[in-house]
């Protein structure tokens, strides 16, 4: 379980999280939305520690990730991350790309590293492109590429930061795919998306962020159906 | 006045000529391969360090690249022996010219380092690797590619560098031949081989340059 309480962010004076409550239950599919700025992938580096925090706390599976003990790359081991930039490793081949984490940091053998890589490209319907280099896929292929990559260090919790919103729209299709079979085979997942047909669909709930504060969370059909908040119901107005 | 060239001796000291350029190539690559590790110490210092850290890698970098590198090789020579501090010619050429290369290419990997998105470090940094881990295995591999050609004319440079030496006693290619030239006085002779000589070595350090990078970028 991700248990976030009270926390606060600030990029020097700028307050980017102003007190955000939040728990992710094993299992659980959270679609995180709202406007540009507001705060969302922030959030996202705070749960894996990318970010600090200046108040509040975060823990997973009850470690504090901001505490000074806490071991942040076994951690994050834990926690998969896919960006909106797909990020795959220009100078590695795909299936390179993928077993290299298993391999020097969870310290397997190159050959299961090896496999564990080419059972994960399988699973995303990358199978025939093992030993190409990234510049030779799509960006779609690229954005599973970068979902295999996480899901080789057999994370628990997978953390999306609008991994469609940089894909040309006849791609966005092939990953959200990937996300809904990840979704189906239990992952639990905190995904920041401006897919409002995806958050629907897929998420068991849906938190709208606005300016720093999440402002509601709830089941897809209350969010979408039946917002409270004038905010929210002004964003979704304006997306759909 | 009539000057007769007589090129027998020259060829007669060849084989001595060859050794000192393999002296030469070396010291020229042993110089590049500490340059391109303090090179990139002082570029990542330059980019995250503060304090007394970051003034000492900035002094290293702008001394390199703003002063005469004759005036560097002196100053681990006839500098560090005014302290008592006596380097051998060999050691103090070594030491001079990857001073300068360090600096030299600090300022290229510097360049090489801002040019990558920064997101291939977090993501890195995601998949659990250490900041060691991520420089060693994603960041650093891509940097020696931006940076390739620059390394390459370095490398050129140092071998070229090289030759002060003779200004400190060693006895590499260019402090052979001034040898050989002032003991038999063909010095217009011995210059002009030891030059095909440099230009030799210097096309054959470009085209292994080619041949490594056809093998090393497949990406
Ligand atoms: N490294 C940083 N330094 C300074 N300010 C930052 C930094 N990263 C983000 N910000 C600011 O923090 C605020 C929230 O940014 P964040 O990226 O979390 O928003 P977002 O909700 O993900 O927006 P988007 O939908 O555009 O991705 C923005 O005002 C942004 O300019
Ligand atoms: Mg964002």
């Amino acid at each position: 379980m991700i248990e976030i309480r009270d926390i606060h962010k600030y990029f020097g004076s700028l307050q980017v999280l102003k007190g955000i409550d939040l728990n992710v239950e094993k299992g659980e599919v959270l679609s995180v939305i709202g406007a540009s700025g507001s705060g969302k992938s922030t959030l996202l580096y705070c749960i894996n520690g990318l970010e600090k925090i200046q108040q509040g706390s975060i823990r997973v599976d009850d470690v504090d990730v901001h505490a000074k003990g806490t071991d942040i790359n076994q951690l994050r081991q834990n926690l998969g991350m896919v960006f909106q930039q797909w990020n795959s490793f220009p100078h590695l081949t795909t299936i390179e790309n993928v077993a290299l984490s298993p391999r020097i940091v969870k310290k397997k053998s190159r050959a299961e590293a090896r496999d564990i890589a080419a059972a994960q490209l399988k699973h995303v319907g990358l199978g025939d492109k093992l030993d190409v280099y990234p510049s030779a896929l799509s960006g779609g292929q690229q954005q599973r590429l970068a979902i295999a990559r996480a899901l080789a260090m057999e994370p628990e919790y997978m953390l999306f930061d609008e991994a469609t919103s940089a894909l040309d729209p006849e791609l966005v299709g092939e990953v959200l795919d990937t996300m809904r079979l990840l979704a189906e085979e239990g992952m639990t997942m905190i995904c920041v998306t401006h897919e409002m047909g995806f958050a629907r669909d897929v998420s068991d709930r849906v938190a709208f962020f606005h300016e720093g504060i999440m402002e509601e969370i709830g089941p897809p059909k209350q969010i979408f159906g039946d917002a409270i908040s004038a905010h929210t119901q002004k964003f979704l107005a304006n997306v759909r | 006045m009539e000057y007769t060239f007589h090129w027998r001796p020259v060829f007669r000291a060849l084989p001595d000529l060859l050794d000192a350029g393999l002296l030469t190539l070396q010291v020229a690559a042993l110089s590049m391969v500490f340059g391109v590790v303090f090179g990139l110490g002082l570029a990542i210092i330059r980019l995250n360090a503060r304090g007394p850290l970051l003034w000492a890698a900035s002094t290293w970098i702008e001394l390199a690249r703003n002063t005469p590198a004759l005036f560097q090789l002196f100053f681990f020579g006839f500098g560090l022996g005014a302290f008592g501090w006596h380097l051998s010619p060999y050691a103090i050429v070594l030491v001079g010219l990857s001073f300068n290369n360090a600096g030299y290419l600090a300022e290229n990997f510097r360049g090489g380092f801002k040019a990558l998105p920064p997101t291939q470090l977090r993501a890195a940094r995601s998949l659990g690797m250490t900041a060691t881990q991520a420089y060693i295995r994603i960041i650093i591999p891509q940097v020696l590619r931006i940076v390739y050609h620059p390394m390459t004319n370095q490398m050129v440079w140092a071998v070229l560098m090289s030759s002060l030496g003779m200004l400190v006693g060693f006895r590499e290619l260019s402090g052979e031949t001034q040898f050989f030239a002032s003991k038999t006085f063909r010095i217009f002779e011995y210059f002009a081989v030891t030059a095909v000589i440099y230009y030799v070595i210097v096309k054959l350090i470009l085209a292994m340059s080619r041949l490594l990078a056809m093998r090393l970028f497949r990406y």
